[in-house]
């Protein structure tokens, strides 16, 4: 399965279009669960946990937080019953599906040491493929991203490489946005569109069903395992209503076409200086962004000496020692390290990787302690473009 | 056989100036040379002149007693050497030595002291000058104190 | 387990070859220059400015410019500044050391045929221009007028004083060497590298500059070369960041718009200068 190349498309695709449609009743979705994990997936998806929907292995479809919705605003992350039984009626909680593509954690290589030498010895773990169940149109959108970055350069990240390759995608077209949504101005969604298996619309509109389209060959076989049956016209209405009132609802918005440009000169807005007095640093924002893709490479031995083993650990860019040079950090402020971080996201990512780092996915401004709101921030530096402190 | 004024005329310092304060300025000037090693001027010595170095190095020194001469700058051909003649007391600060032949042509700081008094637009033009001159050896020294080589991380 | 899983592949470009360190040098009295052989292979075939991820067992991993390449043979110059770069310079003849690369850009020495060369370097700056010096002296008909104009903090944190002497006595390319703090017995030149450029000859209007050194020295040298006539886009400089990964992975090396570890590190100054204005950037 190629990674898509298709970033930011708001492409509409036409159910026709795909390989197969059917229409599944909720029930199906247990078979959709059984089947991916007899065909040896590592099923992921949704589950409720701990007050948030996390994702997590799905031993069966009844694990999902169905009847569930969020509500979400700057640093507020609440759950709520829903009057329903809809399996995806949320938006996207504080985890990414990166974590899976990306563990936070992964032995590169351990050496032994061998008088005045060393021997480099195991190649790391082999992962089992993965399956994502419930993955969104931004989070489509922020996996092609980090394919980009990861194995689009000159250089491939192998295990990425290898856990992507395997990974079976059933997508979900959003129908209950969160008010810290904006993937409409990122072009990502609500429907979803690029590289994916199988892609369900979840109508609550009369009967509660799926409308199911294949998005690749092995999606279509999978999905002609499914007890389902042929999608009617008033299917495709309902599915195309859940969509456009999604889109219609999202509350929040930016204007992505000249950021790259408007951040490249407003490096030294006073802007900077005022979210500064509020952002703590911590890099929740980079944790949970789907796009984040930094690590830091990590050598250890044991006691002895004898053996040692080199790390890879995500980083954030908001860690003073992510600039560490010659004794010191070349980002020691705060502000340089905001600024870092909301200058590559929307701006110079497109230099580095052709594409905006943004998703509109909006979790930063969800699990923000502090309740920054990255939209705000842009609207703030485009209204005062060209100021100086 | 090349006159002080045709001589000054070519050198850098003096690039663009009148054609008749050049002569004015050369009427203060004379050729001068030293052999590699020879003492051109002392500490504390009355200082009314400057030099133009045409040709050769100069070094700048300091003497203390347990290291000796310590040369703090080396003077290169093109440039003026020595602006203590600007202003009283008149006295050399430094010590400097040829590092190699030199030829230069030394002014007479009091001839050019009267006749910057007598023009005062020459006056202005050669303070200014000489203050581009003190800036960029400022500038230089500044940098020195940065000691941009040296332990790093220990800021 | 069925047929979709694999083994993930090595770990690629994050797999350290082993080199053994043939002999070592002492250049000052916290610089060493190790010359690495491979164990296996023909080891690395590094363009002049490229760098390399080495590693000391156990210890970690640092990026250091290549300083020589010559039949499989590496060189590096380190400056013993912290734990790693520690670890490495103490390195003794027969301990096997991790390398990867060569990652990076190169010095446009190519480009620089037909003109005057200007190679301006400051301290341990000079060992990522060792072999551009080496390689210009050798093509020197290929080039105008060669000069270098080397500073370092006092005379006895000079690299490579004999290559040095050598290379002056051979003549082919034009040596001026300097330093900040003369101490006794120093005869040579006492002052700024960036103030030698005033008197480097060379055409400003076609002349290639290589500046190396720290940031600030290469600032200022970069404008003395330009006050000379030389455009921007004919300097070139040297620029450093935090490195990990070395292949674009790992959002260390970050410089603006740039990954130095793919778009550097060497930058032309017209790129370099608004980037180096920034604080903090």
């Amino acid at each position: 399965m190629q990674a898509s190349a298709t970033v930011g498309a708001t492409a509409k695709k036409d159910a026709l279009n795909d390989l197969e449609t059917a229409v599944l009743a909720p029930d199906a979705l247990e078979t959709l669960v059984s089947s991916l994990r007899s065909r040896g997936y590592r099923v992921l998806g949704p589950k409720l946990r701990d007050g948030a929907i996390i994702y997590d292995e799905l031993g069966s479809a009844a694990e999902l937080p169905i009847g569930w919705r969020d509500a979400q605003e700057p640093g507020g992350y609440r759950l709520h019953r829903r009057d329903d039984s809809a399996r995806f009626g949320y938006a996207v909680g504080p985890h990414s599906w990166k974590q899976f593509l990306l563990p936070s954690r992964l032995r590169l290589w351990q050496a032994r040491r061998d008088g005045e030498g060393f021997e480099l010895e195991g190649d790391g773990e082999t992962p089992a493929p993965v399956a994502f169940v419930g993955v969104r149109g931004c989070e489509l959108a922020a996996i092609a991203i980090q394919d980009r970055v990861l194995l689009g350069g000159r250089h491939v990240d192998a295990d990425y490489a290898s856990r992507r390759e395997h990974a079976f995608i059933v997508a979900v077209d959003c129908f209950e946005p969160a008010d810290t949504c904006f993937c409409t101005s990122m072009g990502t969604g609500p429907q979803v569109s690029g590289a994916y298996d199988l892609a369900l619309n979840e109508i609550l509109d009369g009967e509660h069903r799926f409308l199911a389209r294949a998005g690749s060959p092995r999606g279509a076989q999978l999905l002609a395992e499914l007890p389902s049956r042929v999608p009617e016209p008033a299917d495709s209405t309902a599915a195309a209503a859940a969509v456009a009132a999604a889109a219609a609802r999202m509350s929040r918005s930016v204007q992505a076409g000249d950021l790259r440009d408007l951040l490249a000169r407003n490096l030294e807005n006073p802007r900077w200086e005022e979210v500064a007095e509020r952002c703590l640093t911590c890099g929740n924002c980079t944790m949970v962004c789907p796009t984040c893709f930094c690590t830091s490479v990590e050598d250890a031995s044991d006691l002895t000496g004898t053996e040692a083993e080199r790390v890879r650990l995500w980083e954030s860019c908001f860690a003073v020692d992510h600039g560490f040079l010659h004794g010191g950090s070349t980002r020691r402020s705060g502000r340089s390290r905001y600024r870092q971080w909301l200058t590559h996201k929307f701006g110079t990512w497109h230099d580095q990787f052709d594409s905006s780092g943004c998703v509109g996915c909006g979790r930063c401004i969800s699990w923000c302690p502090v309740g920054i709101d990255v939209t705000e921030e842009l609207a703030a530096i485009r209204a005062s473009d060209g100021a100086l402190a | 056989m090349s006159t002080v004024a045709d001589l000054l005329r070519d050198a850098p310092f003096f690039t663009g100036l009148r054609r008749d304060w050049v002569e004015l300025v050369a009427g203060c000037g004379s050729n001068v040379h030293f052999k590699a090693g020879e003492l051109i001027f002392r500490e504390g010595d009355t200082a009314d002149l400057f030099y133009l170095l045409r040709h050769g190095s100069v070094a700048l020194e300091a003497y203390a007693p347990t290291s000796g001469q310590l040369v703090i700058e080396t003077i290169d051909a093109g440039e003026m050497l020595g602006w203590s003649w600007l202003f009283p007391p008149y006295r050399w600060h430094f010590d400097a030595h040829a590092t190699t032949v030199v030829r230069a042509t030394a002014f007479d700081g009091a001839c050019l002291r009267g006749k910057c008094d007598a023009d005062p637009a020459l006056g202005y033009e050669l303070t200014a000058r000489f203050a581009q001159t003190l800036i960029e050896r400022l500038q230089w020294t500044r940098l020195r104190l940065l000691d941009v080589y040296g332990n790093v991380g220990a800021r | 387990m069925s047929a979709l899983a694999e083994a993930a592949p090595a770990a690629g470009p994050m797999l350290p070859q082993p080199f053994r360190v043939r002999r070592r040098r002492r250049e000052t009295s916290d610089t060493w220059t190790l010359t690495l052989e491979p164990l296996a292979g023909d080891g690395l075939e590094p363009a002049p400015g490229q760098f390399t991820m080495v590693y000391a067992f156990g210890v970690g991993e640092i990026a250091i410019s290549v300083s020589g390449a010559d039949r499989g043979l590496l060189t590096h110059t380190v400056r013993a500044v912290g734990a790693v770069s520690g670890a490495i310079s103490a390195a003794r003849t027969g301990t096997v050391l991790g390398v990867r690369g060569p990652f990076g850009n190169s010095w446009p020495l190519a480009e620089a045929a037909g003109a005057d060369v200007v190679v301006v370097a400051g301290g341990v700056g000079l060992a990522p221009l060792r072999t551009s010096v080496q390689w210009l002296e050798r093509a020197r008909t290929d080039y105008g007028e060669v000069t270098l104009l080397y500073g370092g903090r006092t005379p006895a944190d000079l690299l490579y004083r004999r290559e040095l002497d050598q290379l002056a006595r051979r003549g082919k390319v034009s040596l001026r060497v300097t330093v900040d703090a003369a101490t006794r017995g120093w005869e040579g030149t006492v002052g700024v590298v960036p103030k030698l450029v005033g008197g480097a000859r060379f055409d400003p209007g076609s002349a290639v500059a290589l500046v190396c050194g720290p940031e600030i020295m290469m600032r200022f040298s970069a404008e003395a070369l330009i006050e000379r006539g030389v455009a921007p886009e004919r300097i070139y400089v040297s620029m450093e960041r935090n490195m990990q990964c070395g292949v674009g992975h790992c959002g260390h090396c970050q410089l603006g718009p740039t990954l130095i570890c793919r778009d550097g590190p060497v930058y032309g100054y017209d790129v370099a200068a608004p980037l180096m204005e920034v604080r903090e950037l």
